[in-house]
């Protein structure tokens, strides 16, 4: 069998190395594999987040030699093994330790979107009636599986850290199935240009590239958003006409 | 003298997936605080691997649904083992709980007139399962998630309990540590609901991540509660087997529910040959029907397929000892063939199974619209679980609470596929709503010092320790051990020896040594997760040992027929004073003559 | 929000661990808007050889003051400054110019490769500095949609072309039918510019992607899912129309000099 050697990022935020491990490769292996087979064997302390291991959850994000991507998604097949494998946790967010970062601040931006406001109960039994056609676009985004690698290549939050002014490409996702849920009445719109900080996007479709639901992030969800928001704040016509329309 | 964060809670939730969500939540809305446990992040608990659907019967496709026969049909996939009560409470508040979700912000797929739509499932009579394509599980523990983040739960992400704190014979408290940096918590609370789900790391191939070593039955045995029905282990039939790497990965039933079929090597469609008396009169004769019943026929009888998953991951394991397996020891699944039937069957089924169509062709290299799949069972669900009462989910310990996988009864011998989300709906609901009234109700629970010193001394020993096993290596060990001695089909000889097995397992376990410190080190995790997993394994092969027949998931080669006595009685397992584990069997209550006769005329 | 620091990380210009040519894409994208750039203004100040008997060069068009047959006012008007030199793609080239630079896709792309904001996913940048598009000047993007109003008039006008492209004019002064080579030169571009054009993000959002619910209106439901079909192929419609549109130009400009004799096929 062949083997392959791993340089993986080892310790905490005070304190960082890259530490060389090699295991044998066996047929369908992904990196997740290699990392269980290494801290099985060599590194019992290596911490590493995981759950489904089939790409549902969204737990094992990481760089793979410099790319964000899941590792129980990613086969060694596809990796160029003559060459160590660099893994290394996610950059956009702070180091715990080894492959794990701590994520805790996405969990803080979602709870700052409005929530989900529906429209009055169609039927007096609570209940609504809604076309599928008009559930195809939100149920695209509703794929999502939290892994943050779209906040992890974003380079607002991993090159200038504009954590406190920007939610990220994840959140944008998260927004545009609430704007545009067939039931919703809420507004974001106001946000989404302040708070949220939407213009900072500047559409370079990292987060498209690295999603692992092939959610097409910034076609779908981010550049429609943009759009909804210039109806409302950038768009001269549309202003003109609200104000006369207000005025009658 | 380690040091502890102490947190107070009127209600504490240990377990964040669909069941604990959903107590959290209703536990909330009843006015109480409340303190909610992860193991992991929030909302990556095991929920989201659920594909096919949530069993309701909303009648959305056939109006011929309702809650009786959803009863009748979870009665009789049990084998008639559930607790009744839960079968009757969880078919009558499914569809309100289903509908509760959308409220929330959920979108399932529609109907052409913008209903919910609902597929086929094994053994389920009428088309029942709510679903999103082949993710309803994500969908709706995202929705609980965020629905739940904005009632102010307080929420303590990768936090795991070690054990249980007692005030007299109440439960007050739960103890554990964070994984960042190892600290230690407690958690004061007049109320606990346990939803931590099963215990499939007991098992070399599972469909389980490493979360589930069965933690929340173990913690409630070991304070003192009743575990129930212990014996039987869901394998699901189709799990991926190769490459190795995804051994036991789940390929939904939600395939086979679109008209997927299984193949022998020789291409034989093998589950027509053997359809148990059970569920002859509805289940198809031939191959047209069955394929009919899949596209929506409402005459048609299902095909043997969609037979309960007890049934048919023994056909899998028989084709494969009879020689007739497929390459790599499974069989074949085929949904391709549909291109057969109708056009564009290839973009059919990859909008119908997006997710199974992502897993093979990027793990397996196969693409499912032209090619079988190879598949296995895998472990896959606990039905047993904590004893708990009917209406509450009230275990044997005052204030202690389960739901979802890791209490029992609903499930009988063997759980239909889709009973679980709206299991852990149902349920989930009522733990919460019950536990806020107890802890309104019995306030003043106090703790016992000892018992939280004696809790820090048993997480930190294995660091006391300079030479000894890896942690990892035992978990293997038991992992092989019980795959090949408390599998599918099993002898009470090699029970025993299994029993022997986990006792010098035990005795490894007590020995293992840790590298690192305290900080996210998984070997330190897995070392404390062993004792749980032990625990449960025992009980899961002593109750094995004690049923002495073959019925619904719990399959015995020297037992092989049903055995009507047996079908009288539960096995309880409980710790005894000298803290051994003890088995009695409890006579099944008489079901409730309406419900009774309501199993009758659907038989 | 939560503050985050992430101390210890440090960027440097070029900087990742990427082991792929992550330069090569945006390397083509400069390499291929600026030979744009620079043909197309080279091509717009000559002022001549940009008509070719019934062909007029897509970045002349609409002419509206000129020398050549095609104009539609009139020629060089009087008004026009004697320093600067007289051009009729000075008058309409701003639009088309003004539509792909606002444009979505053009966007994220000249931003990485003009201005490596960033390089390439996960390579770090030369400045510490990041406005987004939130204030001035890029806030200027927003208005994409107004030279989309103005680009789809030029779909017309240059639809026109291709049907004056379709009657020539003999020796003795005779109009006949005929198809030639710059017909269809003339012909493709517009079924490419169209392409690229329909295939807007504004115009996604205009015809359908403003509201939630486009269950019960047919027509509209219809038009946003053809938008969507095109937005998808977005990048690639961006660059086929691009290169023909130059192309176009090269085509005619040949012709017109004399370097290249257009071929009649009816």
């Amino acid at each position: 069998m062949a083997i392959a050697t791993f340089q993986i990022l080892r310790g905490d935020a005070s304190n960082t190395r890259v530490e060389s491990y090699s295991i044998e490769v066996s047929e369908g292996m992904v990196v997740l594999d290699a990392v269980h087979a290494i801290q099985a064997t060599q590194a019992n302390d290596l911490a590493v987040r995981w759950n489904c291991k089939a790409g549902k959850c969204g737990s094992c994000s990481a760089e793979i030699n410099g790319m964000p991507k899941l590792m129980c998604m990613t086969r060694l097949s596809d990796l160029p093994l003559d060459k160590p494998v660099l893994l290394q946790p996610m950059k956009a967010f702070p180091l715990i330790k080894d492959l794990v970062t701590d994520v805790s601040w996405n969990f803080a931006v979602k709870k700052k979107i409005k929530k989900f406001k529906p429209r009055k109960p169609d039927n007096p039994d609570g209940t609504w009636r809604m076309a599928q056609e008009d559930i195809d676009r939100v149920q695209e985004f509703r794929k999502c599986i939290e892994c943050f690698l779209c906040q992890d290549v974003c380079h607002v939050l991993r090159e200038h850290q504009l954590h406190d002014q920007f939610i990220g490409p994840r959140y944008l996702v998260y927004t545009a199935a609430l704007e545009m849920h067939p039931l919703d009445v809420e507004d974001r719109l106001e946000d989404l240009k302040k708070e949220d900080g939407i213009g900072y996007c500047n559409i370079t479709k990292c987060c498209t590239k690295v999603c692992p639901e092939d959610i097409t992030i910034t076609d779908n969800a981010i550049i429609p958003l943009k759009e909804r928001v210039v109806d409302r704040f950038y768009d001269p016509l549309k202003k003109l006409f609200r104000i006369f329309r207000f005025k009658k | 003298m380690p040091s502890y964060d102490t947190h107070n809670y009127d209600v504490l939730v240990i377990g964040a997936g669909g069941a604990g969500l959903r107590a959290a939540i209703e536990a909330s809305a009843a006015g109480v605080s409340v303190g909610l446990i992860c193991k992991s992040l929030l909302g990556k608990a095991h929920t989201v691997m659920a594909e096919g659907g949530i069993a309701a019967a909303l009648a959305n496709v056939d109006e011929r649904d309702n809650w009786k026969v959803h009863f009748a049909d979870t009665m009789r996939g049990g084998q008639y083992l559930n607790n009744w009560r839960m079968a009757e409470l969880h078919a009558k508040e499914a569809p309100d709980r289903v509908k509760e979700l959308e409220a929330w912000g959920a979108l399932f797929d529609r109907t052409k007139d913008g209903l919910i739509l609902q597929r086929n499932f094994g053994g389920h009579k009428y088309p029942r399962l709510a679903h999103v394509g082949d993710r309803t599980g994500l969908e709706m523990i995202r929705t609980l998630q965020d629905h739940g983040i904005h009632l102010g739960i307080e929420v303590h992400m990768e936090c795991t309990i070690t054990s249980l704190l007692m005030g007299g014979d109440r439960v007050t408290g739960a103890f554990g540590y964070e994984r960042e940096k190892g600290r230690f918590k407690i958690f004061k609370s007049n109320a606990i609901v346990l939803a931590t789900g099963g215990v499939g790391r007991a098992y070399k191939i599972t469909s389980n991540s490493w979360e589930y070593t069965g933690d929340g039955m173990s913690l409630a045995y070991h304070a003192g509660a009743e575990l129930i029905d212990m014996e039987f282990l869901q394998f699901h039939p189709t799990g991926m087997i190769w490459p190795p790497s995804v051994q036991g990965i789940l390929v939904t039933e939600g395939v086979r529910g679109e008209g997927g079929i299984l193949l022998n090597k020789n291409g034989e469609r093998f589950m027509f040959s053997d359809i148990p008396e059970l569920y002859r009169n509805q289940t198809a004769d031939n191959e047209e029907e069955g394929w009919r019943y899949t596209q929506g026929d409402r005459n048609a009888r299902r095909p043997p397929e969609l037979l309960t998953r007890d049934h048919v991951a023994r056909c899998i394991v028989r084709q494969i000892k009879e020689g007739k397996g497929s390459p790599h020891n499974g069989v074949f699944l085929d949904i391709s063939w549909i291109k057969n039937k109708i056009p564009h069957a290839a973009e059919h089924i990859k909008k119908k199974l997006p997710s199974m169509y992502h897993q093979f062709k990027k793990l397996a290299d196969i693409d499912i619209t032209v090619e079988p799949m190879e598949v296995g069972p895998t472990t896959h669900y606990m039905m047993g679980g904590i004893r708990v009462d009917a209406d509450t989910q009230m275990s044997t310990i005052p204030g202690l609470f389960a739901a979802g996988e890791c209490a029992a009864g609903l499930h009988g011998s063997n759980r239909l596929g889709g009973n679980s989300l709206s299991d852990l709906l149902v349920f989930g609901k009522r733990a919460g709503e019950y536990a806020a009234k107890f802890s309104k109700e019995n306030k003043g629970g106090h703790l016992n010092e000892e018992e939280i010193a004696n809790a820090a001394i048993n997480a930190l020993e294995p660091f006391e320790r300079n030479e000894g096993e890896s942690p990892f290596q035992i978990q293997y060990d038991l992992q092989e051990m019980m795959q090949e001695l408390v599998g599918i089909v099993r002898h009470e000889e090699e029970l025993w020896r299994a029993v022997e097995h986990l006792k010098m397992l035990h005795d490894r376990a007590a020995r293992v040594k840790i590298v690192g410190n305290r900080e996210y080190n998984p070997g330190w995790h897995t070392a404390l997760d062993l004792q749980h997993l032990l625990t449960v394994s025992e009980a899961i092969t002593i109750a094995a040992i004690e049923r002495k027949e073959s019925r619904g998931a719990h399959f015995r080669e020297d037992y092989p027929q049903k055995d009507e006595q047996s079908g009288k009685f539960n096995l309880v397992i409980k710790k005894n004073a000298d803290g051994e584990m003890k088995l009695r069997r409890e006579p099944i209550k008489e079901v409730r003559t309406d419900l009774q006769q309501i199993i009758e005329e659907m038989k | 929000m939560a503050e985050i620091n992430l101390s210890g990380t440090k960027y440097r210009f070029g900087n990742t661990y990427r082991k792929d040519a992550w330069w090569a894409y945006p390397l083509f994208v400069f390499l291929a808007l600026s030979l744009f750039v620079v043909y197309v203004t080279w091509a717009a100040w000559q002022g001549k050889n940009y008509w070719y008997g019934p062909y007029l060069s897509p970045l002349y068009s609409p002419e509206l003051f000129g020398p050549s047959p095609h104009r539609w006012i009139g020629p060089q008007p009087t008004w026009w400054p004697s320093m600067i030199r007289f051009s009729p793609a000075l008058f309409v080239l701003w639009a088309p110019g003004l539509f792909r630079l606002t444009c979505y896709y053009y966007r994220g792309a000249y931003y990485k490769a003009f201005w490596a904001d960033p390089p390439s996913c996960t390579v770090s940048e030369p400045r510490k500095k990041y406005w987004g598009e939130n204030s001035f000047p890029l806030i200027i993007q927003n208005i994409h949609r107004y030279f989309l109003y103005v680009a789809l008039f030029f779909i017309l006008f240059l639809s026109y072309d291709v049907w004056k492209a379709l009657w020539f004019t003999d020796t003795s002064g005779n109009k006949s039918f005929g198809i030639g080579i710059g017909t269809l030169v003339l012909a493709v571009n517009v079924v490419l510019l169209s392409g690229y054009t329909f295939g807007c993000h504004s115009l996604r959002h205009l015809v359908g992607g403003f509201i939630d619910r486009l269950s019960g209106s047919p027509v509209r439901r219809r038009a946003y899912i053809c938008v969507s079909c095109l937005n998808r192929r977005h990048m690639l419609w961006a660059w086929m129309s691009l290169f023909w549109v130059m192309f176009s130009d090269v085509y005619i400009r040949l012709c017109a000099i004399g370097v290249w004799s257009d071929w009649r096929i009816l």
